[in-house]
């Protein structure tokens, strides 16, 4: 197919900007831990947040996730298993927690 | 006091890790009941080997039943393991019944460690290899059929699945044989299952077993999503699916997410115990509340795998009796998903004492609360599916409405644990277990039984005896209610859970009520292998070799009975629900194919009981640390897994003129037959064809 | 969009053999929902470790055992497997020949090598500290998630080597060619875990 090699070429740049996306996102987690950019709570929750952020970029450019047809049932059940794991971890989070303070 | 015999070789195994051996050396009645069941296992276990090999049937079995792929007949499988495993634990019901008869202010027969052992086997085989196994057969079996597929997406992870079950059951033998079970209970709390309290064979009998019997479950519940999801005939939308099939989807859904937790709790609790980790231990940081946490995140969706397959059952027994459309299909499927999803919202309501704050325990109780309405709207559907329909009592019919009645009375008793006051009062009372067998006995048993008798003909070509099948829903139904409704006053009234003696004189007239219901459930179980022995005996005069013995509307019994191999000769295409119905009142029920095709079906495989074995010989391995039969047992598990990786000879070609000669001959029996009505349903004139008024 | 509307995304297009499509897919689904399920346990080891994170009894803490170059290190190898996993699956799509996907696939065979060996260094680190999961709640929590995830990469680089062997002894046929895909999920998922791993275990550990 004549068109092959600009497919490849095009499936690469994904590859290659994922990548370079990602390496963006670490650097600037590591770096606001590494030189502490404001206080404790702040920036860990920019930790997580640019961790959200790359996990969604790692979805997009390295699984093919998109919001297209092709990946639907694939994102469908991504998204049930993260309400399913939103819900076990945040119960448990609350629960023990609260167990935690009433028994101190 | 019991040295090990040979550490290097054998582990921490000694001489007094045998039954016979204590036995011998106390001859308390406790310890022969012991002793006598060791006995049975090894018996039977020898037994059956002598008389196979004495058949000469090993290779038969080797072909067509250890090594195929066949969802048919690894749905028949996991149902024997059901009927063995359902066995065992019934017997050690009607032990822990009779020792609380006989032990008010006495010492009764059964000593306080063997009682615990006793409530600590039976709730895991119920749960783990006996209501497990039963609605995963049942899933494998009618599942496929239903959606007009030749078998599920991942064959040979199903075999797999199989065979790390019965692997997991074996195990569980073996343990009356060698050693001692869990006296923790079924759901194993920490610190008493930790090295300090527990650190005997029998809590690490309990986590292997429970693993590897929960790593099968995961697959099976990968593997029926996927079926359903990529495998529906052309025609069969989700919306045209049976109800079974809703069911079974929704349960494969809760299969893959509630047993990770249970894999976390029981690994973690190893790791605390092989490896002298914290997480669960008394000192050091640990937090035995997290296991609760953990355990209950599992356990609750578990009792929602348990019931949705039964309730599946159910609308398809209930609409075919009643010879009438299933009522509310759209709101059955959405009550089934509510269901589903809501399962992971109340498993607090387990641990409400543990000590969270009343807020809490609030959201909880009212999420629990809202949980029994879809179920709700299930029984309104069912009984609309009734109203002015034409209701035949079969055995299968007997059991749905007994389960109508008895489980509604059961979810009312749920409702009060809902509240978390009143759950401070009864939690892990007897009440506590009235209600949970009153879920699970005319919830999930009865609904298996109703299949069992429904499903089949289908499976065997020939009906199971009817009155004996009455018979024997007669003494399921008196002994649940003689066994159950007791302890719900026994609860009331104060009596704990899993106590080996009483001190309570006002609790004995209750607790003989309850023996007697007991002894009335082992005559349950007995007319139930009466019921299948005499079935078989008089097969000849019951055949339903055309496969439509109750007139009924999924693709299923559209084909043999017993069906081919490859289950449908052409797929079908589907035009709306009840498919089959639909065909019959058109007048073209058995469309004659133009052409017959090979078929391409999955070639056997020694994988699946191969990783059986292995897997219990590695969980064998690790309960007596025996490293270096741990040790290879993962290592010929992984080379297994590698090697199988390797075979590039997945299928066995069913030649079209094979298949043609299959269909022909069934067509000669459609052609002999006559169609019955509904009247003549019991007798031998229903060889499994219809007679159906054209629209 | 050349890509034809329903196919799997990562489908080799040079073989549009309709049967074996849907294999492939139903394939690929089947993975991605193992997947899922594994993620339940990943996060519920999460949880865990967030409710033990403070449960020291007196014992190493995060900020004393963790220390921020190596996890760096560490993160950008994985990271960089990750990408050298994805030009094995262009190559392996597109045709090219066999020596091509065979080396990046031993490329990132080495850097996942490389990623369990700095790991493993890491451990060993801790527990010439005293840290060992024995001695307290937090650290059996560190050493159920953190060694977990090191497991799971240790089987994919087994995996790796499996791969590498087939494509020498059958070429890329279509077992092969599914094989090697459920590897780039199993791969990429791993990436994905570990970005959850040095935020919360991490970088969460050594923020002052």
């Amino acid at each position: 197919m004549t068109t092959a090699n600009g497919e490849a070429a095009r499936e690469t740049r994904t590859y290659a900007i994922g990548y370079l996306l990602a390496l963006l996102l670490t650097g600037a987690a590591f770096g606001a831990v590494y030189w502490q950019v404001a206080s404790a709570a702040t920036v860990f929750g920019l930790v997580l947040g640019l961790g959200l952020v790359q996990m969604i970029v790692h979805f997009r450019f390295f699984l093919h996730i998109t919001l297209g047809k092709s990946s639907r049932a694939d994102l469908q059940l991504i998204l049930f298993s993260t309400l399913i794991i939103v819900l076990m971890v945040s119960g448990t989070l609350v629960i023990l927690f609260n167990l935690h303070h009433r028994m101190m | 006091m019991n040295a090990p015999l040979w550490p290097a070789v054998f582990g921490r195994f000694g001489w007094m890790d045998l039954p016979f051996v204590r036995a011998w050396q106390d001859p308390s009645v406790s310890e022969i009941i012991g002793a006598g069941a060791g006995g049975l296992v090894v018996f039977g276990g020898l037994a059956v080997v002598v008389l196979v090999t004495w058949l000469g049937r090993w290779g038969y079995l080797w072909r067509e039943w250890f090594t195929t792929l066949d969802h048919k007949k690894i749905g028949v499988m996991y149902v024997v393991i059901a009927f063995v495993m359902l066995s065992r634990a019934l017997v050690e019901a009607v032990l822990m019944r009779m020792q609380q008869a006989a032990a008010i202010n006495a010492p009764g027969f059964v000593a306080p460690d063997h009682f615990a052992q006793l409530f600590t086997t039976h709730g895991s085989i119920m749960i783990f290899f006996m209501a497990m196994p039963f609605l995963t057969g049942a899933i494998n079996y009618v599942m496929p059929l239903q959606i007009g597929a030749r078998d599920v997406a991942f064959p040979l992870l199903n075999a797999v699945s199989l065979w790390l079950t019965a692997g997991a059951a074996g195990l569980m033998m073996v343990s009356l044989v060698i050693g001692r079970f869990s006296t923790g209970g079924w759901t194993g709390y920490p610190p008493y299952t930790e090295l300090a309290f527990s650190p005997d064979v029998g809590p690490d009998y309990w986590i292997w077993a429970v693993t590897l019997g929960s790593i099968g479950t995961t697959l099976s519940g990968l593997n029926f999503a996927v079926t359903i999801y990529k495998k529906r005939c052309p025609g069969m939308d989700l919306m045209r699916m049976p109800m079974f099939c809703w069911t079974s989807l929704c349960t494969a859904i809760l299969m893959i997410f509630a047993m990770p937790p249970l894999t976390v709790a029981t690994a973690l609790l190893a790791l605390d115990r092989y490896l002298g980790f914290h997480f669960f231990t008394n000192d050091l940081g640990g937090n035995m509340m997290n296991y609760a946490n953990l355990i209950w995140l599992f356990g609750h969706p578990e009792v929602y795998i348990l019931i949705l397959p039964a309730f599946g059952v159910y609308s398809e027994v209930i609409s075919t009796f009643s010879s009438k459309e299933l009522y509310g299909y759209t709101s059955l499927v959405i009550a089934t998903m509510a269901i589903a999803v809501l399962s992971f919202t109340v498993w607090v309501h387990h641990f409400f004492t543990m000590g969270q704050s009343a807020n809490i325990n609030a959201v909880f109780g009212i999420a629990t609360m809202a949980i029994g309405l879809p179920t709700g709207v299930k029984i309104y559907d069912w009984i609309w599916t009734m109203f002015r329909g034409r209701v035949r009592f079969s055995v299968s019919m007997l059991y749905s409405l007994a389960f109508m009645m008895t489980f509604v009375l059961g979810g009312l008793t749920g409702i009060v644990l809902a509240f978390p006051p009143l759950d401070y009062l009864v939690h892990n009372t007897l009440f506590l277990v009235a209600h949970f067998h009153n879920m699970l006995i005319p919830g999930l048993l009865y609904g298996m039984l109703a299949g069992y008798n429904y499903w089949f003909p289908k499976a065997f070509g020939f009906r199971l005896d009817e009155t004996w099948g009455r018979i024997s829903f007669g003494c399921w139904v008196a002994g649940f209610y003689l066994a159950f409704m007791p302890l719900y006053v026994l609860g009331a009234g104060g009596m704990t859970r899993r106590s080996q003696a009483v001190f309570e004189p006002a609790f004995r007239p209750w607790l003989y009520i309850a023996g007697i219901g007991a002894l009335v459930l082992l005559c349950a179980l007995v007319t139930l292998f009466v019921q299948l022995w005499v079935s078989i005996r008089n097969r000849e005069s019951t055949r339903v070799p055309v496969g439509d013995p109750w007139n009924a509307g999924g693709l299923e019994w559209s084909i043999p009975a017993p069906p081919p191999e490859y289950n449908f000769a052409v797929i079908p295409t589907v035009r709306d629900r009840d498919p089959f119905y639909v065909e019959k009142e058109a007048g073209n029920a058995y469309p004659r194919p133009k052409r017959y095709e090979p078929i391409a079906m999955p070639a056997n495989s020694m994988t699946g009981p191969a990783l059986g074995v292995l897997g219990a010989v590695t969980a064998f391995g690790l309960v007596w640390h025996m490293w270096w039969l741990a040790g290879l047992g993962l290592a010929a598990s992984i080379a297994t897994i590698i090697a199988r990786s390797f075979v590039r000879d997945l299928y066995r070609i069913v030649p079209a003129a094979e298949v043609g000669r299959i269909d022909r001959r069934w067509r000669k029996e459609i052609d002999r037959a006559k169609p019955i009505g509904r009247a003549v349903e019991g007798t031998p004139a229903n060889r499994g064809l219809a007679e159906v008024e054209a629209a | 969009m050349s890509a034809v509307e329903g196919i799997h995304p990562g489908l080799n297009l040079a073989h549009p053999h309709a049967e074996a499509q849907a294999e492939t897919e139903t394939a690929l689904f089947g993975f991605w929902v193992f997947l899922m399920s594994d993620a339940v346990i990943f996060a519920l080891l999460f949880a865990t470790y967030g409710v033990m994170l403070h449960a020291t009894v007196g014992g190493p803490t995060p900020s004393g055992v963790y220390e921020i170059g190596p996890a760096l290190l560490e993160t950008v190898i994985l990271l960089t497997s990750s990408f050298t996993f994805g030009l094995a699956s262009i190559a392996m799509k597109h045709g090219a020949p066999r020596r091509r996907l065979l080396g990046w696939l031993g490329v990132t065979l080495a850097l996942g090598l490389a990623f369990l060996v700095l790991e493993v260094r890491d451990f060993l680190t801790m527990f010439a500290q005293g840290a060992t999961p024995m001695r307290s709640g937090y650290l059996s929590s560190f050493f159920a998630l953190v060694p977990l995830h090191g497991l799971h990469v240790a089987a994919g680089c087994l995996w790796l080597a499996v791969m590498m062997v087939q494509v020498v002894v059958f070429g890329i046929d279509e077992r092969v060619r599914i094989n090697v895909l459920r590897l780039g999920l199993f791969w990429h998922f791993l990436d994905i875990v570990w970005i959850g791993l040095f935020s919360v275990v991490y970088l969460q550990g050594l923020i002052r």
